[in-house]
């Protein structure tokens, strides 16, 4: 049995689904799918790949989910979306605007997801999408206020980067802009920050224990004791069990740096990760480092970083990447995507050595994931 | 009692720009279309029963903040999106 890939790929303007042929060569784009919608992360489940669960909101409405059955081919809205508690007023309660993640919870529980929203909140479905609980050990934590009033960021602080242990169900690490991470042990009724050894340059103290701003954080699928943070300020791995991150991006070239917002895992080779460098200098600019958009590569789990352009402009673009928008599939060799906020996707069939654009056009690229069907 | 539905909620009115509601307070009429067209209140309403930003309530042609104003049962209720483009 053969597995066609495609590309999920959510925009400011609604989500497209980009599939390719047995090889990789040849790639269709679908019709748009909720054109005009805002959808921040469309995501397939590898434990049925027939599902797929979209965080979505417009200019106008509130946030909700969609969710589908058929290969997003049709999509039904959840009865009840991520929202929190209700309450009288701000000073009692938060509001959900926008559901900015989704991601499959553990494989031994079927139909269980979580989504972050914006202002920070966790949220668990136990039916594939179609109602959503708040995880109260989190958006109601004693210590919420403290980890999350550091400051908001230009889209509204938000959880992302929600990874379950894939050895244990109950263990979990979030990602919270200009919050941190954080770690439970007990599917989320109690949680610890766990950002010791992260570098916060917009916080006077440098070890305070909160606050940081991950961008991206990855539990490496066959290694869940090694993780990888692409930070607002820098590159880092951790491996557990201990708890103090070590800056592998002060082994990029300095001219490049080590700011950006997404980082990528090999499946199989917890030594093996991607990132895509932007300039995080002087204003932020956050575009490619001298307008020459490149992927960098360690195979040797951040000791080394090698550099991977051919086939992407070589001057003169200015490429904007965000947390969600670069993937892998699963094929030999190794494929790897990227969307850009000019709304470009780039791929590379041989593990980042060249890369292709696949499509043009497309609105503004907020995220890009992978779905396989079996044939 | 009619009320004005705006392009972008349209997909819970079965596309229809005009529907019918009870209720005697702006909220009654709001949890009676959420009654007939689920999911569509929270679309407008967030959990703290504010009115979202780039949503505007008209009772005839004043504009309300709170939906708990009171109806006498003849007024038209216009639900706008405000400009929110681009």
């Amino acid at each position: 049995m053969t597995k066609k890939i495609s590309l999920l790929i959510g925009t400011r303007k609604g989500a497209f689904i980009l599939s390719s042929d047995d090889g990789r060569k040849e790639w269709k784009l679908s019709e748009p799918i909720f054109l005009g919608h805002i959808v921040y992360h469309l995501v397939s489940d590898p434990r049925n790949r027939k599902h797929l669960v979209m965080a979505a909101k417009t200019g106008h409405l509130g946030p909700t989910v969609y969710y589908s059955h058929d290969y997003g081919k049709t999509f039904v809205e959840s009865s009840s979306p991520p929202k929190f508690a209700s309450a009288d007023n701000e000073a009692n309660g938060k509001a959900v605007e926008n559901v900015f993640w989704v991601s499959v919870g553990h494989e031994s529980e079927p139909g269980v997801w979580y989504a972050g929203t914006s202002p920070p909140g966790l949220f668990r479905s136990e039916n594939n999408g179609g109602t959503w609980a708040p995880v109260t050990g989190f958006n109601d934590h004693p210590k919420y206020s403290e980890w999350m009033g550091q400051g908001a960021t230009p889209g509204g602080q938000m959880v992302h980067s929600v990874n379950v242990n894939p050895n244990n169900k109950n263990h979990m690490y979030v990602g919270v802009s200009v919050g941190g991470v954080f770690e439970t042990v007990d599917q989320g009724k109690k949680w610890v920050p766990l950002n010791k050894g992260i570098a916060a340059d917009f916080i006077p103290d440098p070890n305070v224990e909160y606050g940081h701003d991950p961008h991206c954080v990855v539990v490496h699928p066959a290694k869940p004791e090694r993780l990888y943070q692409q930070n607002h300020c820098g590159i880092y791995r951790l491996d557990r069990p201990d708890s103090t991150w070590i800056r592998i991006g002060d082994n990029m070239p300095r001219e490049i740096g080590d700011i950006g917002f997404p980082i990528v895992v090999h499946p199989s080779n917890p030594d093996m990760a991607w990132v895509f460098p932007m300039d995080g200098t002087t204003v932020w600019p956050r575009t490619s480092p001298d307008g020459k958009p490149c992927v960098y590569l360690t195979k040797d789990a951040g000791a080394s970083w090698i550099r991977q352009d051919k086939g992407l402009p070589s001057s003169k673009a200015y490429f904007t990447v965000k947390r969600q928008a670069m993937v892998n599939d699963f094929a030999k060799p190794l494929g790897l995507y990227f969307g850009t906020s000019q709304g470009e996707v780039w791929a590379s069939d041989d593990e980042g050595a060249s890369w292709k654009c696949l499509v043009s056009y497309l609105p503004e690229i907020y995220s890009l994931s992978i779905m396989e069907i079996d044939e | 009692m009619l009320v004005k539905i705006p392009s972008p909620l349209r997909s819970y009115t079965k596309n229809q720009s005009e529907v019918q509601a009870n209720g005697s307070t702006v909220t009654e009429i709001l949890a009676d279309l959420d009654k007939q067209y689920p999911g569509i209140r929270f679309r407008m309403i967030d959990e703290l029963n504010a009115i979202r930003q780039h949503i505007k309530i008209y009772v005839d042609h004043t504009q309300i903040k709170d939906t708990d104003v009171q109806l006498n049962g003849q007024e038209v209720i216009y639900i706008i999106c405000a400009l929110s483009g681009g």
